[in-house]
């Protein structure tokens, strides 16, 4: 499986925001939202993407869907690279390619029925040949998300969030996309619909295939669909690794941090919480070296001068801290995070 | 549940509560409509009833507006002259009468040709960042010149008729509807359902056609009422001044110019006009308040 070619390939991301501002409103600076980012994801496979509010992760979601042009960098959609593609060109990869929302009432138009937003993808690709068809395709839809047929000439206020979510799963799905890229698709839900949602974007995987891109800030979500996952911070991506990697012996200080906050059901569970303390410092002006030394526990002098690089540490596992790679460092990295 | 199965105590069922709430009032949907939303109501009859007086004014007991009668010049008013004459014998309400033709023309032209010239313009403005910056900036020229003044200079450039009229009112109010839509266009277009609808292949014409205009359009009839009664205020003051709609077709400003001179000792032929439109201004903002509460009450904030 390792050797086949990704279904998505991402080498070197990066998005940066322009701010205008002053009399003329000129640049005068840059928010580096996003600044070099690689990942792959494989047919097939979920890739989560964590880390805070802030770090972005929404960013690269709407970068490789190409909501806006991105700064530099190369992005691969099954070999074809998409990033600098014409408009024109870009519409039939797009069919490939969907996205599900985070919040279920502003990603559905108040004033479309559901059966007209789920045709609005099938009639743009020329997937079905009449409106029976079309309808025909909908109602197919709406029983692969577990919603009633019949409710498709409803409006999108007439249904309860974890319902709404269902359509706009629908809608990624209408077109017959082989990736999903699902911008915190379940953080906006109560637990017991987002556990429910979560085994629909399961079952819809081993059903169809996909292949998905999840965004979360919750490591416990990612935890129960994930097969990789990669922690972002600051616009990098400071660690990947797959699943299990991930939780039992991940190196990177910021991902034990992350861990380390994830809720135990058990209050009497001794604990070895590493504490962030600070904000995350602005992306308008990163900070020089390891964009975590500022908060990081265990930042040495050359964490605040030479930049770690995302290096590999074996079994697909890659991490970028100085710790990691060197030796000694590492077992005091372990100790105190596991 | 029965009370055994509640264990360590004996429990009986809870006593009836009074019944002090009044019954719910049971409305039909018209009268629902009427008690929820009293002023769209109470100005949309009153506007109503305007369109019906501008409509049917050759057939409700008038005379011809522009008949000279000087030998019955400044009658007050009477069985004949419901609202009296003018100093030129003309029956002041058959003048009134016709005279709502041309406030409320006005004002529906006005606001219709206003609301599709400023949307056009504002959606382009809105999806168009390049052009926004320049289209934009004409906007604020041209808001940033009085109204009343640009309309004057206008006519004052155009020979005196209604169609004048309507122009010059209609270049000085699309700027407000322009900001508006560009406001709610620069809003939607950030909308995850926007970029839905992007990220799924639709084109620009169709994402502006079924997922931008029909969120538009209520904040849009809502501008389109103030923008009428406020022409239908601009007509009335052009006229007055004489730079408005011509002295032979009666209007409610020109009857109360003809009328001022004798202000002090026949009241009436300024008073009938005056009321007339106060009235209609009165019931189109009613309509527009109460369109803006049943729409959209987060729009109050917004205007």
């Amino acid at each position: 499986m390792s050797d086949a070619r990704p279904l998505l390939e991402v080498k070197n991301l990066k998005k940066h925001f322009p701010i205008h501002g002053g009399l003329m409103g000129l640049t005068t600076g840059h928010v580096y939202a996003v600044d070099g980012v690689s990942f792959d994801i494989r047919k097939g496979e979920t890739l989560s993407i964590v880390g805070e509010s802030g770090c972005g992760k929404s960013t690269v979601g709407k970068a490789l869907l190409r909501l806006y042009p991105i700064t530099d960098g190369e992005v691969y959609l099954d070999g074809e690279r998409i990033d600098n593609m014409p408009a024109s060109k870009l519409r039939p990869m797009r069919q490939r390619m969907q996205v599900v929302f985070q919040d279920p009432f502003s990603s559905l138009n108040p004033r479309m029925k559901v059966r007209d937003i789920l045709a609005e993808p099938i009639t743009n690709f020329g997937l079905a040949k009449s409106r029976a068809e079309v309808t025909e395709r909908v109602e197919a839809l709406m029983d692969k998300v577990r919603l009633p047929r019949d409710s498709i000439w409803r409006f999108p206020h007439e249904f309860s969030g974890g319902q709404r979510q269902r359509i706009g799963i629908a809608r990624a799905l209408a077109p017959g996309a082989d990736l999903i890229i699902c911008d915190e698709a379940v953080s906006a839900l109560d637990v017991s619909v987002k556990a429910q949602i979560i085994n629909l974007l399961v079952d819809l995987q081993d059903e169809l295939g996909l292949a998905l891109l999840f965004i979360s800030h919750d490591l416990a979500t990612v935890e129960h669909l994930t097969h990789r996952v990669a922690v972002m911070y600051l616009g990098k991506i400071v660690e990947i690794c797959d699943r299990r990697t991930l939780f039992a012996t991940s190196h990177h200080p910021y991902t034990r941090a992350l861990l380390s906050a994830v809720p135990v059901p058990d209050p009497t569970a001794p604990r070895n919480r590493i504490i962030l303390t600070g904000d995350v410092p602005s992306p308008i002006n990163p900070p020089p070296g390891c964009r975590f030394h500022t908060r990081c526990p265990f930042a040495f002098d050359r964490c605040k001068t030479e930049e770690p690089v995302l290096r590999e540490v074996g079994g697909g596992h890659s991490s970028a801290c100085h710790l990691t790679h060197a030796p000694g460092a590492t077992i005091e990295a372990k100790r105190v995070g596991a | 549940m029965s009370a055994s199965t509640i264990p360590g105590g004996d429990y009986t069922a809870a006593p009836e509560l009074p019944n002090v709430l009044p019954e719910p009032k049971k409305r039909g949907k018209v009268m629902g409509f009427v008690y929820g939303h009293p002023t769209i109501v109470i100005g949309g009859t009153v506007v109503a009833l305007m369109v019906l007086i501008a409509i049917f004014a050759p057939f409700l007991f008038t005379k011809d507006p522009t008949a000279l009668a000087p030998a019955r010049r400044t009658r007050a008013p009477s069985e004949l002259y419901w609202f009296g004459t003018d100093m030129l014998g003309r029956d002041v309400y058959s003048r009134v009468l016709y005279g709502a033709r041309v406030s409320l023309t006005v004002g529906f032209s006005v606001a219709f040709f206003a609301a599709i010239i400023g949307t056009a313009i504002g959606l382009v403005a809105g999806f168009m960042r390049r052009v926004d910056t320049v289209v934009m900036r004409v906007m604020d020229g041209l808001m940033s010149i009085p109204g009343i003044l640009l309309a004057i200079a206008l006519m004052a450039l155009t020979r005196a008729s209604m169609k004048n009229v309507i122009i010059a009112i209609t270049i000085t109010e699309f700027p407000r509807v322009c900001r508006l839509v560009r406001g709610v266009v620069l809003s939607l277009r950030e909308q995850p359902y926007v970029e839905a609808a992007i990220a799924s292949g639709t084109r620009t014409p169709v994402i502006i056609w079924k997922h931008i205009l029909p969120n538009t359009l209520a904040p849009l009839m809502v501008q389109a009422t103030f923008i009428c009664a406020s022409a239908m205020i601009a007509e009335a003051t052009l006229s007055f001044l004489g730079a408005g709609t011509p002295p032979i077709i009666p209007s409610w400003g020109n009857i109360m110019a003809e009328g001022r001179a004798l202000w002090q000792v026949k009241p009436y032929i300024v008073f009938f006009p005056a009321i007339f439109l106060s009235i209609t201004v009165l019931a189109v903002n009613m309509l527009g308040d109460g369109l803006r509460d049943a729409l959209d009450p987060r729009l109050a904030k917004r205007l």
